[in-house]
């Protein structure tokens, strides 16, 4: 219990001071957290709408694909991009290696199939009630997609969303690709398993809090955008 | 402008799921007037419709007077349980001319006017999943016919409508059916196939079963299974 | 929306960059919290931001071996010798040292604290079967505690014996967890901030000499690493400077690190 609340007024001496190192690898949390959530809707979005829209061989293949690569363990990702990207590996000449680039890279791996895999169960059932009509109107394939993804925007923000919450919390993989190098790819979670490993409880469970109020930030910021633009009539 | 009627049928069929829904069929339907296609239920009113209009790919012969691209831009379908777009109804009315590249500015006034035509105008900002049944088919219907079409499939437009519903709905499918539009409407309701119907298709089991002009039809059907269907007995 | 993708931009602006060294250092270095007394110095005297891969020797070597870092500062003298050997390195230099510290339960429930040396400790752990919790992850201390138990004849197992697999920190919180023994470098165990009902035990053995040395990275094997960067370092740690600066270092009260470069 003492650690505990050491932990909140270690939070919030560090959010009331707007501690340097704090805001640092807070905007960095968010810097390679948010570039890889956006680099996973971009794959992921039209992936899952394009399994829901299109009917093909492997079709059910890939969906089944996409699941099990939900459950990829977060360090086995980052322990692949870290031999990809090692000087010895393959992609070494690119440098990338404990760079935010390689913790990004980790991350579109381990956020891209949770979209998918979201965007296409929404898409689907939109697409089974949307089907006749857009058939009907001799809507043209991108047309669907088109109208499937602006009428299922609030299903493909829950996508988003639930890609921000897995990565903005995900340690195994960066901390591996990324080192943990203070000043250049320490993020929250890294900074957090290295003050627990310092014994220092208080700070890290201070990092805790704070990366637990920056999710609830980010994901009542975007449902707000939502709201704003239709005043809440849905 | 060429017509796309008659639509005729050869021996056209439907096949879902490996079994056959509808057909073989043999019709020809002509320009104007509202044809009624009845039956029991379970006959294939609803798979005729799906097929003609091309919801579902036909087996056999299915020729419009134009070719099938041209002849899709001609024909608008109104099903049983509308689909709302998860839109307002304005949105709802302008999207068939967004499709179709009309711009913004002209597809919202030409909804607007198209929702007042149709009793919807104080409803335009109102999202189209909140709306009642009966506002709900008329938006449906509203939005099959801003494209002014050729033809028109209702299927069962009234089959969840009150009665007072159910008059305005009928009563804008006959303006629709003296503004020119072909009508083809599949009905479990008597009444009002002989209120609206010029002709008749009488299906069972999934075939023509008897067709004609509808007065006669209803006057003395020719055949035995069609004279039962009209007393309200129970036809398989 | 306009607003959120400025937003978004600033936060994908890379960060201005000054001359880096990425510098493969062990968790003793850094637990005891001398790296970061030592990186403004360093700054303030070289010009050169340091980027420390905090990792286990073992893994420091492997990293300096792929080419990944450009310098590696750790503690097994045998492998930096055979890492130097191999060409992997082109040299080894000694920097500093401090010492090892067998760990455990205030109240020694094996006795430890009696024995006069460290090998006479760990003969005490084993015989009472008392837990103790090893790094288990081939760093620089995992090799002193292996070497220690060979010098002590014994080959430790069974489920007294611990390995976590995990750094330093980690294995002293596990450690105080289970109530525990545990061999640790000085600095961390002084830097270490949850240390309630452990003490030290066995402390001022010769075999719990650890020394620490700098190892640049080959540039022959590995020409994009910065090995001008790395001399500069080198150069500035061996320096009377560098050596006064590893020397005034204290935590509570105490010097973790003795400064021994051969001048």
């Amino acid at each position: 219990m003492g650690d505990f609340l050491a932990g909140l007024a270690e939070a919030g001496r560090l959010v009331a001071t707007l501690d340097p190192d704090l805001v640092e690898i807070t905007l960095r949390s968010l810097r390679v957290t948010l570039t890889a959530v956006a680099i996973g809707c971009a794959l992921g979005l039209p992936l899952g709408a394009w399994l829901a829209v299109r009917r093909f061989r492997f079709r059910r293949a890939v969906i089944a694909a996409l699941n099990a690569l939900i459950g990829l363990p977060p360090v086995v990702v980052g322990l692949a991009v870290y031999l990809l990207l090692s000087r010895d590996g393959p992609l070494g000449v690119l440098g990338l290696l404990f760079t935010p680039t390689a913790m990004i890279v980790a991350q579109v791996v381990i956020v891209t199939p949770l979209v998918a895999s979201i965007a296409h169960q929404a898409m689907r059932d939109l697409w089974a009630d949307y089907h006749d009509l857009l058939i009907s109107l001799n809507a043209t394939r991108s047309q669907r997609v088109a109208t499937l993804l602006w009428d299922g925007r609030r299903a493909l923000l829950t996508a988003g969303l639930a890609g921000f919450g897995r990565a903005i919390g995900e340690v195994g993989a960066i901390m591996i690709v990324g080192g943990n190098i203070d000043g250049a790819t320490r993020v929250l979670t890294t900074a957090i398993a290295l003050e627990t490993g310092r014994g220092d409880f208080a700070l890290a469970l201070g990092l805790g809090l704070i990366l637990v109020a920056l999710s609830l930030v980010v994901s009542g910021t975007t449902h707000w955008i939502l709201r704003t633009e239709r005043a809440g009539r849905w | 402008m060429v017509s796309v009627l008659p639509l005729r049928l050869r021996g056209a069929t439907l096949h879902r799921r490996g079994a056959l829904r509808v057909g073989p069929v043999d019709l020809t339907l002509a320009a104007g007037g509202a044809t009624a296609v009845i039956g029991p239920n379970g006959a294939g009113k609803t798979s005729l419709l799906r097929m003609m209009h091309g919801l579902e790919r036909a087996a056999g012969t299915l020729e419009w007077a134009v070719p099938e691209p041209q002849a899709r831009l001609a024909q608008a379908h109104v099903a049983q349980r509308a689909t709302a777009l998860r839109r307002s109804v304005q949105a709802n009315l302008a999207y068939p001319l967004r499709l179709r590249g009309a711009p913004r500015a002209e597809a919202r006034r030409r909804a607007t006017a198209q929702a007042a035509r149709f009793g919807l105008a104080h409803l335009l900002d109102q999202p189209a999943p909140s709306l009642s049944g009966g506002e709900m088919q008329r938006l449906a219907l509203a939005r099959a016919l801003i494209l002014e079409p050729e033809i028109l499939f209702a299927d069962e437009p009234c089959a969840a409508l009150d009665g007072a519903a159910t008059r305005e709905v009928e009563a804008h499918l006959r303006e629709t059916v003296e503004g020119g539009t072909t009508l083809v409407l599949a009905t479990h309701d008597m009444g009002q196939a002989r209120r609206l119907a010029d002709r008749v298709v009488f299906l069972l089991r999934g075939r023509v079963h008897e067709a004609g002009p509808a007065a006669a039809f209803f006057a003395g059907p020719a055949t035995p299974e069609a004279r039962a269907f009209l007393r309200g007995d129970i036809v398989e | 929306m306009i607003r959120l993708l400025l937003l978004l931009l600033l936060l994908l602006a890379p960060p201005a960059r000054a001359e880096t060294l990425r510098l493969a250092v062990t968790t003793s270095f850094d637990n005891s919290g001398l790296a970061d007394h030592l990186r403004p110095l360093i700054r303030a005297d070289t010009g050169l931001d340091l980027q420390l891969l905090v990792v286990g020797t073992g893994q420091a070597l492997r990293l300096a071996r792929a080419g990944d870092v450009d310098a590696a500062l750790v503690h097994a003298p045998d492998a930096e010798r055979a890492f130097v050997a191999e060409g992997h390195a082109t040299r080894r230099t000694p920097v500093m040292s401090n010492d090892f510290l067998i760990v455990g339960p205030a109240d020694d429930p094996a006795g430890a604290a009696d024995a006069p040396t460290a090998s006479g400790a760990l003969r005490a752990i084993a015989t009472a079967r008392a837990p103790f919790v090893s790094r288990g992850d081939d760093s620089g201390t995992h090799k002193a505690e292996m070497r220690l138990w060979a010098a002590a004849g014994l080959a430790p197992e069974g489920a007294w014996y611990r390995a976590t697999g995990s750094g330093m920190g980690a294995a002293l919180n596990t450690a105080r967890a289970m109530g525990a023994y545990v061999l640790t470098d000085r600095g961390s165990w002084l830097a270490f901030g949850n240390r309630d009902g452990m003490a030290v035990l066995s402390e001022g053995d010769p075999l719990l000499h650890n020394q620490y040395s700098f190892l640049p990275v080959n540039p022959e094997r590995h020409p994009h690493v910065a090995a001008e960067v790395a001399a500069r370092l080198e150069a500035w740690l061996v320096s009377a400077r560098g050596q006064a600066a590893i020397d005034a270092y204290e935590v509570g009260g105490e010097a973790p690190f003795t400064a021994n470069a051969r001048p």
